[in-house]
């Protein structure tokens, strides 16, 4: 590991000043993201300015919607009880994410600033990897590609995002509140990560030194009919395959409206809106939402191994609304 | 590089340390403290063999830096039993065989003390579920889940554990 100075953050406006004098300092939150970039060698600061003991860990809940604070950890705000009836997608994909012991250790702003990453970012020995050295290639782009990207991906990079309640977060509209040199601004999830394009190395629209202060979450007619289905290889402690979280308003058996997100096919939460779309005013019957379902991975660029994932995600979105539709 | 003092309270201690910047609480725990109850198996938050409590949760000990902890109140598996009795899952693992080479058992004996203190452990499903972030490569999972239903019946029987 690289030598870094430890400091503790006393406020939030303290923490920003401290990053935005230091482009080689770094916040540490949970730290189950960063503690393993920092093994690998990944990242490299000279400085960790540690934030636990920042006010920013409550959850409230009003009639509003929900504020959640950027050091709430994964498990209490799965456990709680006004996330669990007023948007229970959220909880699901919470619970569904990692494992116990790194659910009540990371924070939700930090599962949100999860890097997209694959198995050759990750490798102990050095592979080609535009994301771990601008330029030196892309190692999955003819290689083992099987878990990567069907949507959003560049010839630069083809890694997927991790997270879950990302997802879910994006089907619920929920914007992410973030504080910098110049006050705190409000960004909606939607436009909060980047895609790849020639520069994997960063993820998100965030400056060094801006610090997300927390998460808020609308109460939209469709957050309390919400859902997220997770499909992996083992039937825990697994990122997604594929995923997909949905918010639905009905009218009647029929959908009102509705929003999607998928998760595990692309560098960020996945909206897909054209479904959205063809899915308004249908009724709540399987053949009627596969065929809605269908024309929106006309877009779907899959990769030499996984072609899978076009029928697997639209089964996955199907099987979503049909549980937060109670049917299913 | 400036070493750090800080102090660790650990199994009802406070132990005043000088440490580098980048220890681990894994590595504090195991290497200054010689606690090596707690073990080292993959250090990069995949196995859970390293599960310690802080203030009463269950995390990972090699993903969280010990200058993170200065005033946290830290259970290691050294800190389990009272004035020479067993914890209740200690001794349900004892009595299922709970474990063949054993390098797991101390981190699943620590997720398992929490996930029945957080009620996670009401069928085998559950405990399956709770307690799959400890792997055991050795496959003892049918009586690792036997012990920790077993422990979960004696815990209630006997709370506060």
């Amino acid at each position: 590991m690289h030598p870094f100075e430890y400091a503790r953050a006393g406020d939030a406006a303290g923490a920003v000043a401290a990053l935005a004098g230091d482009p080689e300092a770094a916040f540490i939150a949970g730290g189950t993201e960063l503690v393993n970039w920092l093994k690998d060698g990944i990242e490299r600061p000279g400085r960790v300015v540690d934030i636990n003991r920042l006010p920013l860990g409550q959850i409230e809940a009003t009639s509003a919607g929900l504020r959640i604070g950027t050091l709430a950890r994964m498990s209490d705000v799965a456990a709680h009880r006004a996330v669990r009836s007023g948007f229970p997608a959220l909880a699901e994909a919470l619970e569904r994410s990692a494992s116990a012991q790194l659910r009540n250790m990371a924070s939700m702003g930090g599962n949100l600033l999860q890097r997209t990453r694959c198995p050759y970012f990750r490798a102990e020995t050095d592979l080609p990897c535009n994301k771990r050295r601008p330029g030196s290639g892309c190692a999955a782009r003819e290689g083992l590609n099987r878990t990567h990207a069907i949507f959003g991906w560049s010839d630069a990079c083809v890694a997927t995002h991790p997270s879950d309640a990302a997802v879910a977060l994006r089907a619920l509209e929920a914007s992410v509140r973030v504080l910098g040199r110049g006050g705190e601004r409000s960004i909606p999830l939607a436009d909060f990560y980047r895609l790849p394009g020639d520069a994997p190395e960063r993820d998100t629209v965030l400056e060094h030194g801006e610090l997300i202060v927390g998460i808020d979450v609308p109460a939209t007619p469709r957050a309390r009919r919400s859902w997220y289905v997770k499909v992996r290889e083992r039937a825990s402690y697994e990122f997604a395959l594929v995923s997909a979280a949905v918010a639905l308003d009905l009218d009647g058996g029929r959908i009102r409206e509705v929003r999607i997100a998928l998760g595990g096919v692309a560098p960020m939460p996945w909206p897909l809106t054209e479904a959205e779309r063809a899915l308004a005013g249908l009724p709540l019957e399987r053949a009627a939402l596969a065929r809605a379902v269908d024309g929106a991975f006309s877009e779907a660029r899959p990769l030499a191994r996984n072609a899978f994932k076009i029928a697997l995600a639209k089964r996955t979105v199907v099987r979503a609304l049909e549980i937060a539709g109670g049917m299913a | 590089m400036t070493l750090l003092e800080t102090t660790l309270r650990v199994n009802g201690t406070s132990r005043r340390l000088e440490i580098d910047p980048r220890a681990t609480l894994l590595d504090a725990l195991r290497e200054r403290l010689g606690l090596m109850g707690t073990k080292k198996g993959c250090d990069r938050g995949e196995c859970g063999a390293c599960t310690v409590h802080v203030n009463g949760r269950r995390v990972l000990s090699c993903m969280t830096l010990a200058a993170m902890h200065e005033g946290d109140e830290i259970t290691t598996i050294e800190g389990l039993a009272r004035e020479g009795t067993l914890h209740p899952v200690q001794q349900a693992f004892i009595e299922h065989d709970a474990l063949q080479c054993g390098y797991c058992t101390s981190g699943q004996i620590m997720s398992a003390v929490a996930c029945v203190r957080e009620g996670h452990a009401g069928d085998e499903d559950e405990i399956r579920e709770w307690m799959s972030g400890n792997l055991c490569r050795c496959g003892a999972y049918p009586n690792i889940v036997a012990a920790v239903a077993a422990a979960a019946q004696v815990m209630e029987q006997h709370a506060p554990i």
